[in-house]
């Protein structure tokens, strides 16, 4: 399961910095997304997989899981949520007052250096 | 626990909270009162950080437990030295920013006043905080703030140097997550004090994990204080923004340094066992390589406000390398040069406002235009600006790259040090004058009717200028202060202690 766990994160990974490199807005976003999928899967992970434990400790259960991860994933998906939101509304605008969707802003004469 | 006064290190991340919630709900209010408060909030962080500067340096670092919980179970937040000197220079460059900000740019816009205490807020946080992980939310909050500070107005060169601005930041705080849950991975903690514990303890087999997270984490710091070859998102950002924003933002690249300074003194420092002194090869070079291309920048920038942020970028440079000497004196020297270059660009951003008002269709373009209304005003404060930023002397930039030199002087660094720090000065006098001489002294005749500059354009920026001479005349007790800080960032078991030990 870790290989697996690992494989998914890498590729997410992978994905994710192509597209972040990529000259068009949307796709830029998209690799952003791609990489706060990783990086959350990557916070979880790091409290260890461990499968049908409890996050608290019972006198019930064999063990137990490491809940931080969990408490963390969650703060780090609501700000990645937020962000992205952001970031495509600002792409939107950018695609309305540049006029294309290059994250330059290209071929606009007037933002040539003067 | 009940007195006031031991809940005071958590009043400067609450004070603009609270304002900025307010002021959300005030939305509607004429702007005068909106103005009124943002104002007696922001003017209320100075005192604060003064009682935080005179507790932290008479006590010891001051630790406060959110909610009671014992560290390192609990977020903790961490009043030393460090931290309220540099609420100081916070307050001090957010309340003379705002001052400016009221001449309309907080009304080019909605919300500027919210984003303006909530980028406070974010910023006293990254400060104030003792866990890591909170550390990466507080960025997260001022960058968000300042996403929106930095469009605020809107225009087109401002919406794309945003969406740089923003990207980049993005990745940023993804590897910033990478480092900090590999960190946790490997030692269970967060608490940043307990983690300088853990760490210097790494096993052999954790070891290149641990340094993996520990360089990562360099490389979000110095994307955050725009370290060569991170800085090429700095000049157009801090370029094309409005002046109180650009102001304000003079803090936020020592966010990264500050951030720096912090994690490679207390987790990564001469005390870290296997993982000790993890930047000693790094950050001189880079120091010195940003020096050299901020000053570079700045005589090739085409336009002032370009001009000044290449030179927040050689700024960081001098910061950075003074810190990267690693010794009381070095810290010191940089610790003093800190608060100095912050108010330094902050003014000269302030000032370029009026400048390129006065310059009509010239605008803030480096070239021989009409004569300026209010020249000598606006030219005697910028040869202020100027004497500061260039680092000679009177004024207290001088100072602190006299204590930069004198601090080198043991350092296997010597020669490098001197020769880029001395080059990169008379670099930045030429750089200076050039555009000083090109938009007072070689003007062209011309019959253009452009306003003339009121006192309010640019008496905050004079006041800002006023905290330079400020910080030059008591140089003696403020220097000392910065060596105490120093001394007890190297000694990062006081810290420790604090955080850890049992309350006192």
């Amino acid at each position: 399961m870790e290989a697996l766990v690992a494989l998914v994160i890498g590729t997410l990974t992978a994905c994710g910095v192509y597209l972040t490199l990529r000259g068009q807005t949307f796709p830029v976003v998209l690799g952003l997304t791609f990489l706060s999928y990783a990086v959350n899967l990557f916070i979880f992970v790091m409290g260890r997989l461990a499968v049908g434990m409890p996050p608290v400790i019972s006198s019930v259960a064999s063990g137990y899981t490491d809940p931080l991860p969990q408490a963390l994933v969650l703060t780090a998906i609501v700000i990645s949520f937020g962000m992205t939101a952001f970031v495509i509304v600002l792409a939107l605008k950018a695609r309305a007052e540049l006029g294309n969707d290059h994250v330059d802003g290209l071929n606009r004469e007037e933002d040539a250096p003067r | 626990m009940n007195s006031l006064a031991s809940h005071l290190p958590i009043l400067p991340v609450l004070l603009p909270l609270l304002a900025g919630i307010v002021l959300l709900a005030l939305r509607n209010a004429p702007s005068g009162l909106q103005r009124g408060l943002a104002l007696a909030a922001t003017l209320a962080l100075i005192p604060l950080a003064g009682a935080l500067l005179a507790a932290a340096g008479s006590d010891g670092p001051l630790v406060y437990r959110l909610g009671d919980w014992e560290a390192p179970f609990g977020i903790v937040l961490v009043a030393d030295r460090l931290a309220a000197w540099m609420l100081m220079v916070t307050a001090l460059v957010a309340a003379f920013a705002l001052l400016h900000a009221f001449r309309g740019t907080d009304t080019a816009g909605r919300h500027f006043h919210v984003l303006y205490q909530l980028q406070l807020f974010g910023l006293n946080g990254a400060f104030l905080t003792g866990d890591l992980f909170n550390l990466f939310v507080f960025f997260e909050i001022l960058l968000l703030a300042s996403y929106g500070l930095l469009l605020h107005g809107g225009g087109r060169l401002r919406v794309k140097a945003g969406l740089h601005f923003v990207v980049i930041n993005l990745v940023g705080s993804t590897l910033f997550l990478f480092a900090v849950s590999t960190l946790y991975g490997v030692t269970g903690t967060l608490n940043m004090a307990d983690l300088a514990v853990k760490l210097a303890q790494t096993p052999p087999e954790n070891l290149a994990l641990v340094e993996t997270a520990g360089l990562l984490l360099f490389g979000v710091f110095a994307l955050k204080a725009a370290l060569l070859p991170l800085h090429l998102w700095l000049p157009a950002a801090y370029g094309q923004t409005s002046a109180p924003v650009a102001a304000l933002f003079a803090i936020m690249t020592k966010v990264g340094t500050y951030s720096i300074l912090r994690i490679y003194s207390l987790m990564f420092g001469a005390d870290g066992g296997p993982v000790a002194n993890l930047l000693a090869g790094w950050l001189m070079p880079l120091a010195l390589a940003t020096l050299a291309i901020g000053m570079l920048g700045a005589v090739a920038a085409p336009t002032l406000r370009q001009q000044i942020a290449y030179l927040v970028v050689s700024s960081v440079g001098t910061l950075l390398a003074a810190f990267a000497l690693a010794s009381t004196e070095g810290i010191a020297a940089g610790l003093y040069y800190l608060p100095h270059t912050t108010l330094g660009t902050a003014a000269a951003f302030l000032l370029a406002d009026p400048i390129v008002r006065a310059r009509g269709a010239h605008a803030d373009r480096l070239e021989s235009g009409p004569p300026m209304p209010g020249a000598p005003v606006l030219g005697a404060l910028f040869f202020i600006a100027a004497i500061a930023l260039a680092g000679l002397p009177p004024l207290s930039g001088f100072l602190g790259k006299f204590m930069l030199l004198r601090a080198a002087l043991e350092s296997p660094w010597l020669d490098w040090v001197w020769g880029v720090v001395l080059t990169a000065g008379l670099v930045g006098v030429i750089a200076l004058a050039r555009s000083g001489s090109l938009l007072f002294y070689r003007t062209l005749s011309s019959d253009e009717n452009l306003p003339v500059p009121r006192a309010t354009d640019w008496l905050p920026a004079a006041a800002l200028l006023g905290t330079l001479l400020g910080m030059t005349v008591w140089a003696g007790p403020l220097a000392r202060y910065a060596d105490a800080t120093a001394v007890q960032l190297l000694t990062p078991q006081t810290y420790i202690d604090a955080v850890l030990g049992p309350r006192p």
